[in-house]
């Protein structure tokens, strides 16, 4: 008996002198959407996270020191996400946090994070992340309102003024509808049908012959991700509708194409460089990062990493970037350093971020894709 | 005209499928009073072992029938597992328990078939049929005759089998059924297997036009339990006209009014036919017996 507690207790000395040298490590958190309605965000982000920590450290980890991931599952839960956002700061002492796969866990992390000062750098897509600007929170997933400003540039260009527009009614359509109807103006181009679908509705064909019936459309925009836009594709199939139709960047993969089958067929889309990564032309400067993130991806996972992953690539590269170039772990020398950032480029575009933009992408970043026997074409 | 055709189209298409589960929540109830929340799941379960079972090479037609079968089994297994043990507790404990197993079978769904979105081929073809100006796919077809064909079985079981009056009877009175001979039990466990396979198949029908994913469920379960209601629990044929009427009113109020206020719509009609019968269309009214 008295053995036994002697060992115990040389055990538990042992791992109190091996725990004090691991404390030179760098602490980096993340609350993602791992479980949940979002998990098919959360899931690829947090698997490009956990690889990419991996990496560093058979690297040597940053500036000789170890990077360690403290992770939580918010499951798309706004609540969760707040409590875990204070955990991670006040018990876990991150330096910086990459996270929120959705606007609304980021929207509700970001008060913590500019109150504890601690650089926070979100997955989300919606605009109201980073305008206005807020000193500590950063985003690397192109704006909803820059998907719509490219496909209405694209339609300005095909030369036709009048469009429908369907849009899912969860957060992702509704914010990226009011985008699209605040900025279209600008493109000479009128919505002249606004229809919306349910999250979990498994059949468009009213709202799209409501389209269809309305005098002078001449293409549809979709807005929206998940299931819906595959179905309003095949609906559209259905009705044998003539027009050019546009999806955002919400469905850019290839389980789109998939799923919607041969009625993808034609549609164009607002992509980024990971999704062509095999087309990408010689000389392209973001080849060389998308094709070896690609590559990387695939063999660790054993499928491909989707444009939601790709976020989470840039955000921890950038955040490594921020790190390095500080020299430092104090999250205001982090922070300073991630505002810094120019010319860096990562697998969703080249990020050159100021005291007045938190984002750092153009609309260069997007590439108009289209859908063409079931392969992605660069529509130039 | 041809705008009317389509919107009714539309709206059998999707009522159908509440139709199957609002059938399937019919049956558990009939056996037990219960009703069964993981019948959502069920549908899930049907849709999601087709996809893998065809992705793995199996004939279309077999890997239909495997999911069914899986789906049975499933069914069995939480009556066995979680109904059975639990007897002589109220029925609110019991529709928790269903609740519980419906998120347990959506985690183990989310862990063996994965998170991302599925589909197979429809059965006959992807070209629709033009009728009257409007299309309708052969797939949709598919759901409504082969809804119409479970709702004649199950008819025909519960009104002209002896186990079908025996389902019936052990739903009236347990004890009274037990003393006539009946292996309550077995109903029971019959009823869950039963309305297992009716999910499964909607799930199976309707998932070349519908796409499927773990979570499917949630939101079938709460359409086809709002038909149910709206037909009268209990009652096959009101589980039928429920599910239809209750697509039919989504597809015409986002036909003519506006897609924002489909769900909305819906509800309302439902609450307003609760308010003045209270048991539903077809509902018989409850009597107490003292």
């Amino acid at each position: 008996m008295r053995l036994k507690t002697t060992l115990t207790a040389a055990a538990a000395i042992a791992a109190l002198t091996a725990a004090s040298p691991a404390l030179a490590e760098i602490r980096i958190g993340s609350s993602l959407s791992v479980t949940g309605p979002a998990s098919f965000l959360g899931d690829p982000e947090l698997k490009t996270l956990e690889m990419l920590v991996d990496q560093i450290n058979a690297e040597g980890g940053i500036n000789g020191e170890e990077v360690r991931l403290i992770h939580y599952d918010d499951a798309g839960d706004a609540n969760r996400a707040r409590t875990f956002a204070t955990r991670l700061v006040e018990d876990d002492e991150v330096v910086a946090v990459i996270g929120g796969s959705t606007t609304g866990t980021t929207m509700a992390m970001v008060p913590v994070y500019q109150d504890e000062e601690i650089p926070f750098i979100s997955l989300a897509g919606a605009v109201v992340i980073i305008d206005p600007v807020k000193e500590y929170v950063f985003k690397t997933p192109h704006t909803d309102r820059m998907a719509c400003e490219k496909i209405f540039a694209d339609i300005q260009a095909r030369g036709l003024s009048k469009v429908g527009m369907i849009s899912g009614q969860g957060g992702f359509g509704k914010s990226m509808r009011e985008q699209c109807l605040d900025v279209v103006g600008e493109y000479g181009i009128e919505v002249v049908a606004d229809e919306t679908y349910g999250p979990d509705d498994a059949d468009m064909t009213v709202q799209l012959t409501r389209i269809r019936n309305t005098e002078g459309v001449e293409a549809v925009v979709v807005a929206g991700f998940g299931q819906g836009p595959a179905i309003v594709t095949r609906n559209y199939a259905q009705l044998g509708i003539d027009l050019p139709m546009y999806q955002s960047h919400g469905v850019a993969s290839d389980a789109f194409i998939e799923l919607a089958g041969e009625a993808a067929d034609g549609v164009r889309l607002p992509g980024t460089a990971l999704l062509i990564a095999d087309i990408l032309p010689e000389g392209d400067p973001q080849r060389e990062v998308v094709q070896a993130y690609k590559a990387a991806y695939e063999e660790r996972y054993g499928q491909e990493p989707s444009t939601f992953a790709g976020y989470a690539y840039d955000a921890f590269q950038l955040l490594v970037k921020a790190i390095e170039e500080a020299g430092s772990t104090d999250p205001n020398a982090i922070r300073d350093a991630l505002e810094a950032t120019s010319g860096h480029v990562g697998v969703t575009g080249e990020f050159n971020m100021s005291p007045e933009d938190h984002m750092g992408l153009d609309l260069s970043a997007f590439r108009m894709l289209e859908i063409r026997d079931g392969e992605w074409v660069l529509v130039e | 005209m041809s705008e009317l055709l389509q919107f009714l189209f539309s709206g059998l298409t999707v009522g159908a499928v509440y139709a199957l589960v609002a059938l399937g929540f019919t049956l558990i109830y009939n056996a037990s009073g219960v009703v069964n929340f993981a019948q959502g799941e069920f549908v899930m379960i049907g849709g999601m072992t087709t996809v893998f079972l065809f992705d793995a090479g199996a004939p279309l037609w077999l890997a239909c029938a495997g999911a069914i079968v899986v789906a049975m089994a499933v069914g069995y297994l939480l009556n066995k597992l979680a109904i059975e043990p639990a007897r002589g507790a109220s029925i609110v404990t019991l529709i928790i328990i269903t609740i519980g197993a419906s998120i347990f079978l959506r985690g183990v769904a989310q862990v063996v078939f994965g998170k991302s979105i599925h589909r197979y081929p429809a059965f006959s073809g992807e070209a629709p049929f033009v009728i009257g100006g409007a299309t309708i796919l052969p797939q949709s077809l598919w759901v409504l005759f082969g809804g119409a064909a479970i709702f004649v079985g199950l008819w025909l079981f519960l009104t002209r089998s002896i186990t079908g009056k025996a389902v019936l009877a052990t739903a009236n009175n347990r004890l009274a059924a037990s003393l006539v001979g009946v292996n309550t039990n077995a109903m029971m466990t019959l009823s869950f297997a039963l309305s297992a396979a009716i999910g499964a198949l909607a799930g199976v029908l309707a998932t070349p036009i519908t796409l499927t994913s773990f979570d499917v469920g949630v939101a079938l379960a709460l359409k086809g339990f709002a038909a149910a209601m709206l037909g009268g629990m209990g009652s096959p044929v009101g589980a039928l006209i429920g599910g239809l009427l209750l697509g039919l009113i989504e597809a015409l109020t986002a036909g003519y009014i506006s897609s924002e206020y489909k769900d909305a719509a819906a509800f309302i009609v439902i609450l307003v036919v609760l308010f003045v019968m209270p048991s539903g269309l077809f509902g018989r009214a409850a009597t107490e017996r003292v």
